[in-house]
């Protein structure tokens, strides 16, 4: 038995508030605050959520912690945890409990608090032994060594990876919501602090607190609401490995996998997709997932990104709220991945907005390169 | 592998502190890190072999902490077939490069850390 294509949709999305949230906010107040918002995006009521998805470093037992916030008893619950990526998951097993009818409306929710409280406080690392010694900086230096392998194979440059990082700003300068409010150069991004090398502090994600919250119900249920749907054609789901010493090769990720799953799900090529929304935790990792989820051969994403082919105006539309890198990184981001996809299938992204963007891409990675899951959104166009 | 009396990190760190770097080998096939079953076949019978220490550098970076030297992590393809992290050291961290070839050296460790393999340029190429 496999999931179907368009048998739920995305009925309500929306941030929590982003960037630096008042002292003492928990990272469930910030899951509540979103998931009022939406909410009240779609006109359901909180009595309507029958089935909670969560995730969140700060807090272990994450759709637990939620449901006695809420001090409602969910009779579908799912805590799965892989990092960045665990909200496309948890839409992917939203979609199959619903289809079951163990839940008819499902809440996807997470928050962080990792500027207020530091990134060392909200994500502390597990110890390894065979890894720990040797104190990298995770998770930087191990994607700074897929990005050292990537370069030595295939060519890619320190000017390649921060064409990604000026391609997002560009698009945050878009965006009212973006962390990051100046323009930036690849000169700029070059000479900025040396992190892991090859990257620079403009090389990674923002260190900022946030969440968000996302509503899934049947197709039926859903053409009843407020907004107009956003059908999930496609999932894919793919684990690679945990440790980055234990990833098979450096230059190829999971989304190999997770994507071409997605795919055929939705019965789509990659040239389908108007609009990607790629998990951008570092600048290697949009360069990684162009490839593997099929906009270019294997090793040709760095020349893929040059002059500006994933800014505005570029060739491709990659990142339009700004991404992890100028827009909102709160530890783990995938969830505000989908909702900038979400919102261009809708059609609410003002400056922007991508023309006709009725089917959208939102890819999910977690770990160091280790989790990768895929999910294709698109308007009722497309059902 | 009877975990009530040893466990594969403590066999490992065993032959650490006599200078060995250990791994296992199941079906013929390098097993690293090492554990209690073989990854795909499950296989418990997993036999403890000493490498003979030379590698070669898979992928590489220097990170910066703040206030400090920088510093190389570095994984490490070993000639018997199986990759680890670890630092290349007696070299300037930024030289270190993929394909370099490399040998082993046990470092003493403190109270905090017991021992553990760095490795060192080895020359020559592969």
């Amino acid at each position: 038995m496999s999931l179907k294509r368009g048998s739920i949709a995305v009925v309500g999305a929306a941030e929590s508030d982003l960037g630096q949230v008042a002292p003492n906010t928990s990272p469930v107040d910030l899951m509540a605050q979103a998931t009022l918002r939406a909410l009240d995006d779609c006109g359901l009521k909180l009595s309507d959520i029958d089935g909670i998805f969560a995730a969140a470093t700060q807090v272990r037992t994450a759709p637990m912690n939620l449901a006695e916030y809420f001090g409602i008893k969910p009779r579908y619950f799912d805590g799965t945890a892989i990092g960045g990526s665990s909200f496309m998951c948890h839409v992917a097993h939203a979609q199959a409990a619903i289809e079951h009818g163990l839940c008819e409306v499902a809440l996807i929710a997470y928050g962080s608090t990792q500027r207020s409280v530091s990134r060392a406080a909200a994500s502390p690392r597990e110890f390894n032994p065979y890894e720990s010694p040797y104190r990298p900086f995770m998770p930087s230096s191990a994607y700074a060594m897929a990005a050292s392998r990537h370069m030595h194979q295939y060519g890619t440059t320190r000017e390649q990876l921060a064409e990604v990082a000026v391609a997002a700003r560009k698009w945050g300068l878009l965006n009212p919501k973006a962390w990051e409010k100046e323009p930036l150069t690849i000169e700029e991004v070059l000479k900025a602090r040396m992190v892991s090398y090859p990257f620079t502090v403009r090389d990674c994600c923002l260190v900022v607190d946030g969440g968000g919250a996302i509503l899934l119900t049947s197709a039926a249920r859903a053409k009843t609401l407020k907004k107009k749907p956003v059908y999930v054609l496609g999932v894919g789901e793919a684990l690679s490995h945990t440790h980055i010493s234990s990833m098979p090769d450096l230059t190829v990720t999971a989304a190999a996998e997770s994507g071409p799953k997605a795919f055929k799900m939705a019965g789509l090529k990659p040239s389908d997709v108007k609009m990607l929304s790629l998990y951008d935790a570092f600048t290697i990792t949009p360069i990684l997932f162009l490839e593997d989820l099929g906009y270019c051969p294997k090793g040709e994403g760095g020349r893929f990104v040059a002059n500006g082919a994933i800014a505005p105006g570029g060739k491709l539309a990659v990142n339009t709220s700004g991404g992890g890198l100028s827009y909102c990184h709160p530890g783990m981001y995938g969830l505000l991945v989908m909702i900038e996809a979400i919102r261009q299938v809708r059609g609410e992204c003002d400056k922007r907005q991508v023309k006709n963007c009725d089917v959208a891409l939102a890819h999910g990675n977690g770990g160091v390169l280790s989790s990768q899951c895929t999910v294709l959104f698109g308007s009722a166009a497309t059902v | 592998m009877d975990l009530m009396k040893v466990s594969p990190y403590g066999t490992y760190l065993e032959h650490i502190r006599k200078g060995e770097l250990a791994y296992q080998v199941s079906d013929g096939k390098a097993v690293f890190y090492p554990r209690v079953a073989a990854p795909k076949s499950g296989s418990p019978d997993l036999e403890w072999r000493v490498s003979k220490g030379l590698g070669t550098v898979y992928a590489t970076t220097v990170v910066y902490y703040r206030n400090e030297a920088p510093l190389n992590v570095a994984l490490i393809d070993l000639d018997e077939g199986f990759r680890m992290m670890s630092r290349v050291e007696d070299i300037d961290p930024l030289q270190v490069k993929i394909g370099m070839r490399v040998q082993v050296r046990m470092l003493p460790g403190d109270e905090k850390q017991p021992p553990y393999p760095v490795f060192t340029p080895a020359g020559g190429a592969k």
